[in-house]
């Protein structure tokens, strides 16, 4: 072989690292976020469905409530009337893209087994880490921020139904300004990021784990063998630790009363001590070890 | 330059050896056939070849360790791993927006001129696509693809007899040139016959036969014998002799041919008389295993 042909299979082999990994890195989970939406149109069809399903039964619900009630209420009461209602389609939209999340985890890395596209996507140049990482930002931050849009969206056309339900009825629009919606909003959007992306971290973390490892029925995998942790450890030790430390995961937080009402936090947002606490950090060191696994699992296990 | 060099490739799963020292060396801008039976380990090879499974012992594609640098690698390595491996929900624009933006060296014009031989739609998905469909729709995004490598395990299984043509043209005439190298796995040794340069026959992870088609061709001889022939025919140690319409057909391993045209009539036996004569009667066949 001659130095010539040398040089040109050289700078062939070299031209993927020169293209700088970095920006190649942003590109390639760009894209791969990107098909997993493409894959997973729940991920958006859901929330919105709920959203429309909600307003329709809010402009029916208003439409006589605001009318008949109105008159006999102060505006404040009117307010917190109204408020409940505002903070129902929050939390109606976090329990929706909070199941969609689920599902999405527990089939996120076997459906590309079951179907052996794994055998196309491993045929391109997107590493293990890559694609991992790619579907666990769906559930960390996609849906977060996507439920705090459509909430977002769905709270500005609530708020413009009942000005135009109010005016028509001929009452005064002082209602809407007792309901402090910057802090609302604020505290919402806290609330779906650390919340739902973060706090609940490592659930989705465990079930793309078991996701990657399952040959078959994830689901079951996911939901036993934490179920017979808490009635082995009942029957042995006649405790709940760990029953009540998954209930303390799910239910959103440690000891804080406010929490515990469910509605309160969400205009708050997460409180601050909140991320300082050991719970946090030690769910976030989890959630990136069974990342880890995941990645390690879909790098070495076959395909089939 | 080789494209592949492979020294004592081992793999087994639980007890089962799949690759038992698997030697092989392949040269850059070669076709290279691989046969062997179900379970001969073709698949796990090619698996190794594309850094999909660890393995022991030493092997480079392109001057890269498959398992260490398996992400650099798949820049200059495509692979057809199967038919219908493409994801079902995929729509046709999709798939070529989304490799266009993972693949440093994709030329979507490329894969659309394909297409637009074909009957394939952007807008559609690849589950309401045929099997031969599916299978040029791969073979467009391979296409445009500017890799050095290109592995097929399989790419025309269950295809019918057009399909399968029109595949292995379009890859001799607008794919491969002198700079690529393809590696083929297939029990559809007969269509692929005039593909190849080169031919390997494994069997339980072995290498039994490795030679290019040029070698080939002037190594193996059939012989139809006359009937009053067989008895000296006999003597020059046939590797293989079959009964066909009445006749010895005897097959030869480098012995000339002048000498064996006084026995019978002479002709080169394919790729798969070969295959059926030095495989057929090996122990381990029949038990063959799925790949």
């Amino acid at each position: 072989m001659n130095a010539e042909t040398n040089v040109v299979a050289q700078s062939r082999v070299a031209s993927p690292e020169a293209e700088g990994a970095w920006i190649a890195f942003g590109r390639r989970m760009y894209w791969s976020v990107k098909r997993e939406v493409w894959e997973n149109r729940s991920i958006y069809l859901a929330p919105l469905a709920v959203a429309a399903v909600f307003l329709l039964g809010f402009l029916v619900r208003s439409s006589r409530s605001l009318n008949m009630h109105a008159a006999g209420l102060t505006t404040v009461e009117q307010a917190t009337v109204f408020a409940q209602t505002f903070d129902l389609a929050a939390l109606v939209l976090m329990g929706t893209t909070f199941v969609v999340a689920l599902f999405y985890c527990i089939e996120a890395l076997q459906g590309e087994r079951r179907d052996r596209s794994i055998l196309f996507w491993k045929s391109l140049p997107v590493s293990d880490g890559v694609t991992v990482l790619s579907k666990a930002i769906v559930p960390l931050l996609l849906l977060p921020l996507l439920t705090f849009a459509i909430t977002f969206a769905t709270q500005c056309i609530m708020l413009l139904l009942s000005a135009v339900i109010l005016l028509a009825s001929g009452q005064s629009l002082a209602m809407l300004s007792h309901l402090s919606l910057g802090q609302r909003w604020v505290g919402l959007f806290s609330h779906v990021v650390g919340g739902h992306g973060l706090w609940y971290a490592p659930i989705y973390g465990f079930l793309l784990l078991v996701s990657a490892w399952a040959r078959r029925a994830a689901f079951l995998w996911a939901v036993l063998p934490p179920l017979a942790i808490g009635v082995l450890e009942k029957i042995l030790f006649n405790t709940s630790h760990f029953a009540s430390m998954l209930g303390s995961r799910i239910a959103g937080a440690d000891t804080s009363p406010a929490m515990a009402t469910g509605v309160t936090p969400m205009v708050h947002g997460m409180p601050l001590e909140h991320f300082a606490s050991p719970g946090f950090w030690i769910g976030l060191a989890l959630t990136a070890a069974c990342l880890w696994g995941a990645v390690r699992l879909r790098r070495y296990r076959g395909p089939n | 330059m080789s494209c592949i060099e492979a020294r004592g490739l081992r793999k087994s799963f639980g007890n089962t050896v799949a690759l038992d020292g698997l030697d092989l060396r392949v040269q850059e801008g070669r076709i290279l056939g691989i046969i062997g039976p179900n379970g001969a380990g073709k698949t796990t090879a090619l698996n190794a070849i594309l850094g999909l499974t660890p393995y022991q012992g030493e092997l480079r594609v392109l001057g890269r360790d498959p398992w260490t640098e398996r992400d650099l690698l798949m820049c200059d390595v495509s692979f057809i791993a199967d038919v219908a491996v493409l994801p079902r929900w995929i729509r046709v624009w999709q798939l070529l927006d989304y490799v266009a933006g993972v693949h440093p060296r994709f030329d979507r014009s490329k894969a659309e001129a394909f297409l637009a031989k074909t009957s394939i739609h952007s807008t559609s998905k690849v589950r309401h696509l045929s099997k031969g469909m599916v299978t040029q729709l791969h073979l467009a995004v391979v296409m445009a693809m500017d890799a050095r490598l290109l592995v097929l395990d399989e790419p025309t299984l269950g295809l019918d007899i057009l399909y399968r043509k029109q595949f292995y043209d379009s890859l001799l005439n607008d794919y491969f040139d002198q700079r690529r190298t393809i590696l083929v796995a297939t029990h559809q040794v007969d269509e692929i016959q005039h593909v190849l340069t080169d031919v390997m026959f494994i069997h339980l992870g072995r290498v039994v036969l490795s030679c290019s088609m040029d070698q080939f061709e002037s190594r193996y001889v059939e012989v139809s014998v006359r009937p009053e022939k067989v008895e000296a025919a006999r003597v020059l140690k046939p590797v293989n002799e079959r009964q066909a319409l009445g006749r010895s057909v005897l097959l030869f391993d480098g012995i000339d041919r002048q000498k064996l045209g006084e026995f019978g009539d002479v002709r080169t036996p394919s790729i798969a008389d070969v295959f059926v004569a030095l495989l057929g009667d090996r122990p381990g066949h029949a038990q063959g295993a799925a790949s």
